[in-house]
């Protein structure tokens, strides 16, 4: 009896509540926790500069952003989905499933993913994709024969590399960095060392291979990270001989206590992520809803100054934090000011 | 007398003597001593843990309440700030933060130059060396103030988070050599700022005042909207739990017929306190967003939210102390003539008062701690603007909570933002101790026995 009461008095009391409420003035946004600190700087500089109260800005992940993004129009469903990855066309559907049928994607610059261990820890200054799959693939090639990781120290596979045991912390499926991670440093590992070639001559079809290549140890060597980098930078602070994956702004800002390695002999940096020279970068995104495009006050202002060449342009304060711009700026600028939807 | 009785000992026969024991209790003896040890290790061991949790947040959360600053004379060249001449906020407007950020560097290189510094770093790296946030602030009031154009005004602005972070022996020349964001030269001349006395470490205010701040300036991120955030959530958790805890306790308890059904919503409500928070957060979404259309991320929906979390703890205490009020009182009242609900309101509940609220309060204390459920409603957030009055609606504003910025500060990439995280806690311990206090004195105060 009290339970029903409890449930029907709050209920009552969030339905007057409702009616009474305002509509809503300012943004909101929510999504990637690697376009959140970017989201932030750019909501921090748009209250200050305009006369829009400033954004709120939540983080979550990509995939949970776009979900909520993709709950349907109106007041109490978010107007922005940040991500660090492509919106899938699975989520297209349910979006338009749901009547969010205007998509405006906005691309707003790089994000390179960089290698980084413990300042005073051992020399781990260059990687190839080779190694990190030797390290941390499921199945690699020994000596001509695909075999059940059976590497536990660096130096097994590559002479170059420190005798530590290995440990490495990468991103967690919830990350939209570990899709980028796979595609870009274990499938390239895979397909160098020759593991591809063998699992195909092994009788596996291309899809199959692909994602065997892509299958990480579970033997304890390679630890997944489902928080944020401050959580891998915590496990590289207590594990000497941690090997771990960060954002390039989140390495910019810790450079005092964290050592970057090279990727196929390129150092990470926005100036050669830019110039496509460092292979781990991915362009982040954000969604905007077209159909809360003047029904929410500052929606497209916010977008606008957004990509603006003050904010995210070669020397705006995105790019000072570690984003690498977009070298098609304009044409993206142009595609906010005619709010030109996705097709597909 | 005691010495009289230890000369005479009863030795032989057998018996043994009550002053020397036997081997028997000697064993019973030990073990009391060893279950008393036990006891006192178990107690040590809390103790120290508490000693450790509090010295590791006190040393490093300590120094978020000071911060650095610097004077800086900063000349408003009306040129630059009002190209159109005419004073005009809505055209001064125009001109943004991108616009007053050289004004700020000038002036500072002019405050440097002119206390007699010398200095080879660029403008760009001078600049670097105090927080952006000042030059919003200088913008703020200049659009505020027209009248002030043309004049040179002295500002206070805050130094950037890695200067700061160097009076508080975070960062030193040699974290400076290898941080690509400060440099030893920026070190040595803001050592230089601190013997002309331009540089100053004060109270931070600020902290508890000013709202969150984004990645780049952990130097002025504070508390204020978590602050308001929170309490707002508790009035609605204490405007809206305490009523309808109470009086489902007192008809449970004083009305109710005990039968099975009771004892199920009994069992249900012990079960309920026991739910794990994340699931009343689930609830909260499915009913208060998407169901009756609440706004996200507003302290309205984390308060009622809250209010379900904290509704078994309130029944439970409410009554456990109805329950401890004597039966002679109501038989008393009973046998005078009153009436159950006279008797209930009269003379059970202002007994049981003392109970009620110890309950209520701790169950707030808890309420005011949680995180879990607020990040499904949408309160894990990046937000600046403080929420309105109550009576304005605030309630339904965007907002935080203490806990919530503890946990956003700990994901900021800006190692600044570890002495804010443990700064929040602080201030979060400081709100969870008085509302224990109070509790325990309204207990004392209040409390009668039979």
């Amino acid at each position: 009896m009290s339970l029903t009461k409890t449930a029907v008095s709050t209920i009552a009391v969030a339905a007057v509540c409702a009616t009474a409420a305002a509509a809503r003035d300012q943004v909101q946004v929510a999504g990637s926790s690697t376009v959140l600190p970017y989201a932030s700087i750019v909501a921090e500089a748009f209250g200050e500069n305009f006369d829009f109260p400033t954004p709120v800005v939540e983080s979550g992940g990509s995939s949970a952003g776009l979900r909520r993004f993709c709950e349907g129009v109106g007041e109490n469903t978010i107007d922005i989905a940040n991500a660090s990855r492509a919106i899938r066309s699975g989520e297209i559907e349910a979006c338009a499933a749901n009547g969010v049928t205007d998509i405006i994607e906005v691309r707003i610059g790089y994000d390179g993913i960089v290698f980084a261990s413990q300042q005073d820890g051992p020399a781990f200054t260059a990687f190839t994709p080779s190694d990190l799959f030797n390290a941390l693939g499921a199945q690699v090639l020994v000596d001509g024969a695909l075999v059940e990781n059976p590497y536990t120290q660096w130096s097994e596979f590559n002479a170059d590399l420190p005798a530590v045991d290995i440990a490495a912390f990468i991103p967690g499926t919830n990350h939209g960095t570990r899709e980028v991670f796979e595609e870009q440093v274990i499938a390239a590992g895979c397909e160098a060392t020759g593991a591809f070639q063998a699992m195909m001559d092994a009788g596996m079809s291309e899809d199959d291979a692909e994602d065997a290549c892509l299958a990480v140890r579970s033997d304890g060597a390679a630890v997944d990270i489902t928080g944020d980098y401050t959580e891998t930078l915590a496990r590289i602070d207590s594990n000497p001989d941690g090997v771990g994956v960060f954002g390039l702004s989140f390495y910019e800002n810790n450079t005092d206590v964290l050592k970057v390695a090279t990727m196929n002999g390129v150092s990470p940096s926005v100036d050669t992520i830019a110039s496509g020279e460092y292979p781990v970068s991915r362009p982040l995104f954000f969604y905007i809803k077209g159909a809360h495009i003047g029904v929410i006050p500052g929606l497209k202002e916010y977008a606008s100054f957004f990509v603006s060449n003050d904010i995210a342009g070669p020397w705006g304060p995105l790019a000072d934090y570690g984003l690498v711009s977009d070298p098609e700026l304009e044409a993206v600028q142009a595609n906010v000011e005619n709010e030109v939807n996705m097709t597909e | 007398m005691t010495d009289a009785t230890a000369e005479t000992p009863r030795r032989g026969s057998g018996t043994g003597s009550l002053m020397v024991p036997d081997a028997r209790t000697a064993k019973r003896n030990a073990r009391e001593k060893r279950f008393r040890l036990y006891g006192l290790v178990a107690v040590c061991t809390g103790i120290l843990m508490l000693a450790l949790l509090l010295t590791s947040i006190l040393s490093a959360g300590l120094s978020a309440f000071r911060q650095t600053t610097i004077q800086v004379e900063v000349p408003l060249v009306a040129e630059r700030l009002d190209p159109e001449g005419n004073r005009d906020p809505a055209q001064m407007a125009k001109v943004t933060t991108f616009g007053y950020a050289p004004l700020l560097r000038d002036a500072l290189i002019g405050t440097i130059e002119s206390a007699g510094i010398e200095t080879e770093l660029d403008p760009r790296a001078i600049a670097d060396m105090v927080s952006d946030e000042s030059v919003a602030q200088l913008r703020a009031f200049v659009l505020a103030n027209p009248g002030v154009l043309g004049q040179t005004i002295p500002v206070e602005v805050l130094a950037s988070g890695r200067i700061d972070g160097f009076f508080k022996g975070r960062v030193t020349y040699q974290t400076a050599e290898l941080d690509k964001n400060i440099s030893p030269e920026q070190l040595q001349l803001a050592e230089a700022l601190q013997e002309a006395g331009l540089l100053a470490t004060g109270f931070n205010w600020r902290f508890i005042t000013a709202p969150d701040a984004s990645t780049t300036r952990p130097e002025a991120a504070g508390l204020g909207v978590a602050i308001l955030g929170s309490f707002y959530m508790m009035l609605v958790v204490l405007a809206l739990a305490l009523p309808i805890g109470v009086a489902a306790s007192i008809y449970l308890e004083e009305f109710a017929p005990q039968n099975k059904f009771t004892d199920l919503i009994e069992v249900n409500i012990s079960n309920l306190a026991a739910v794990p928070s994340i699931v009343f957060g689930i609830l909260g979404l499915a009913i208060f967003i998407n169901f009756a259309g609440l706004p996200q991320s507003a302290p309205i929906v984390g308060g009622l939210v809250l209010t379900l979390m904290t509704l078994p703890t309130i029944i439970i205490a409410t009554r456990a102390s109805l329950k401890s009020v004597p039966p002679s009182i109501r038989s008393a009242a009973l046998g005078l003539g009153a009436s159950r609900m006279q008797t209930v309101f009269h003379h059970v509940l202002p007994l049981a008062m003392p109970g009620i609220l110890t309950g209520t309060i701790i169950g707030l204390a808890q309420a005011l701690g949680e995180t879990a459920p607020l990040l499904l409603i949408g309160m894990v957030a990046f937000v600046r603007e403080y929420p309105g009055a109550p009576w304005e609606g605030g309630l339904f504003d965007p907002a935080t909570a203490l806990p919530v910025q503890v946990y956003n500060f700990t994901q900021r990439s800006d190692p600044a933002f570890v002495e804010r995280a443990s700064g929040a806690i602080i201030v979060l311990l400081i709100f969870l101790l008085i509302m224990n206090l109070a509790a325990i004195f309204l207990r004392r105060k209040f409390e009668r026995r039979w």
